[in-house]
């Protein structure tokens, strides 16, 4: 039943885009987003794509498995190119019924669900190639700057490590209490809406309950460990930026913002 | 020999303090000594975890004190101290481990103390081999099996290299082949790494192995001493509501018969060898027992009959 989340899908390898330091992963990340809102001709998309596409090869990342990402969202980019191929002004490409759809229309529609694709894409590569700790450390390094105006850089970096180790362990749990209830005669399957959401009470209640005792228990377990926040906390894993890392993030911001500005 | 953990008229009550009818603990003395290994047991309710949790400072006297190596729990200033000093495992192993890797949980002690990375790494790779998970270091954590789990926790506790561990029924929810495991890792932290440890436990064949048991009951110690002295006394257990362990159940009940053997019988080759040396030597059951073929409780009315012959014959 949850074999399809990807939450945390993380891809292990040792391809050169692995090894790049988080943040500069996280930042050149950041950058194509920018640069995909600035872009609007055909061939500045087209290099964006080829970029991404790059990195994709560079990862050595599956093609096919970072394109099933995209699948989710096909009904949004559907969406936007129809509303944008029917609600333009322009020349006439073709009629149904009432609605108009333009050359001008499909161009925009395409240049929109392009840069829907492009977005999910470049997110994609980064989760994929770097691992969750990583990230949150990542994260955690990148926001800490901002502690000083009291963004709470450490603590949300805590909370996404807790939460991503005890995704798989409440999953666990659900599909555990599921069965029991399913044993007694309860029926997740059947009904509708209505009485499906009503079936899941059984289930949630008691997941919440559990939930809040092992918060409870692993508090009095991080306390047992000396945890007191993130003040005066050193790190056993310390993210340094190397020549390869700063030579990553220059050379793409460079040719992003190369594209952004003349395409 | 050094005290390492001292409790001192320790009271201590749930909801309003004073009235005395939420008392978990009331009044316990108790010293332990650096090296010792100690275990606690008792029935449900008997005070057992919440004495435990003083001695981490996780819970705070109503009245009397604790120190640990000499310090105080009680003040604020020395909680840190005390919590490297005597380090404590949990009996849920899924709801102490808080990264997502093993390497990464080993390290969050050493991490919240401050301690330099190359000195975390060389502490994790020791505490991992210490615990016998150094092939694990990258592995998640929900990926381990249940005794797997609590030896990355008492990894996690020795990395802080403390001088005591606490450990909170760290086998109740583990299978025997865990509770093995687990039980193999913390005799061997005491003697080789000469590591204190207090051990609270329902299990009785555990407390056999330790060095002292203490027994508590309604929230004061009613018994301490040796296993043997403490398990000979198989009436007053009884009337606390706990077991003996199964070999020296079976040793008492032989005695109910007339078979003559030593009350303080802890292991099974023990009483193969007293009922060999009792009678006549020709108990068949203890040949048995001594190859672990017969299950002492099934065994027992069998053997009774047998060894009670057999002293009989003896004599």
């Amino acid at each position: 039943m949850f074999g399809n989340i990807t939450i945390g899908q993380y891809i292990p390898g040792d391809s050169p885009v692995h090894r790049l330091d988080p943040r500069v992963k996280l930042f050149i990340t950041l950058v194509t987003i920018t640069v995909l809102f600035l872009v609007h001709t055909m061939a500045g998309y087209g290099l964006v794509l080829l970029f991404i596409l790059g990195a994709m090869l560079l990862a050595r990342l599956p093609v096919r498995f970072v394109l099933r990402g995209v699948r989710p969202l096909l009904f949004i980019v559907v969406l936007t190119f129809g509303l944008h191929l029917f609600m333009n002004e322009g020349r006439v490409l073709f009629r149904m019924g009432p609605l108009v759809a333009t050359y001008e229309g499909a161009y925009r529609g395409f240049a929109m669900s392009m840069r829907l694709v492009l977005l999910v894409l470049a997110t994609s590569i980064l989760t994929l190639s770097t691992s969750p700790i990583e990230l949150t450390d990542g994260i955690e390094s990148t926001l800490a700057p901002a502690r000083l105006v009291g963004v709470p850089a450490h603590e949300l970096a805590m909370m996404m490590t807790i939460a991503l180790r005890f995704i798989p362990t409440l999953l666990e749990e659900t599909d555990k209490i599921m069965k029991a209830q399913m044993a007694r005669g309860a029926d997740f399957q059947t009904g509708g809406v209505l009485q499906k959401a009503k079936s899941l009470v059984p289930l949630l209640v008691p997941l919440f309950v559990s939930a809040f005792r092992r918060a409870d228990e692993l508090a009095m377990a991080m306390e047992a460990r000396c945890y007191r926040g993130g003040q005066g906390r050193t790190r056993m894993k310390q993210l340094r930026v190397g020549a390869r890392d700063i030579l990553a993030a220059v050379g793409s911001t460079a040719a992003l913002v190369i594209v952004a500005v003349y395409l | 020999m050094e005290e390492i953990i001292r409790a001192e008229n320790l009271v201590y009550e749930y909801g309003p303090a004073g009235d005395g009818e939420h008392a978990a603990l009331r009044g316990i003395d108790l010293a332990v000594m650096r090296g010792e290994f100690v275990a606690i047991i008792g029935h449900n309710g008997s005070g057992k975890s919440t004495l435990a949790k003083h001695f981490n400072a996780l819970l705070l006297p109503t009245t009397g004190a604790v120190r640990v190596k000499g310090m105080i729990t009680s003040d604020p200033r020395n909680l840190w101290k005390i919590r490297q000093t005597a380090g404590m495992v949990f009996q849920n192993p899924d709801n102490q481990i808080v990264a997502t890797t093993v390497e990464e949980d080993v390290a969050f002690g050493p991490e919240n103390l401050g301690v330099a990375p190359a000195e975390i790494r060389r502490r994790v790779r020791e505490a991992l081999e210490c615990v016998d998970m150094a092939e694990y270091v990258r592995h998640a954590p929900h990926l381990l099996s249940g005794g797997q789990k609590q030896r990355v926790a008492i990894a996690g506790v020795i990395a802080m290299r403390p001088e005591c561990i606490i450990l909170d029924e760290p086998t109740a929810m583990l299978d025997p082949a865990g509770r093995r495991e687990v039980m193999r890792t913390i005799t061997g932290l005491n003697r080789e790494e000469g590591i204190t440890v207090v051990l609270i436990t329902h299990f009785m064949n555990e407390a056999v192995q330790a060095g002292r048991v203490i027994v508590m009951e309604a929230g004061r110690i009613a018994l301490d001493g040796s296993p043997r002295r403490v398990f000979s006394q198989v009436e007053t257990l009884r009337s606390l509501h706990l077991d003996v362990p199964q070999v020296t159940e079976l040793a008492y009940e032989l005695n109910k018969g007339g078979a003559g053997l030593p009350a303080d019988i802890l292991t099974v080759e023990e009483l193969a060898d007293a009922i060999t040396g009792a009678g006549s030597g020709r108990c068949a059951g203890a040949e048995e027992m001594r190859a672990g073929t017969v299950d002492p409780v099934d065994g027992r009315a069998d053997c009774r009959g047998r060894a009670a012959a057999a002293s009989c014959g003896g004599r």
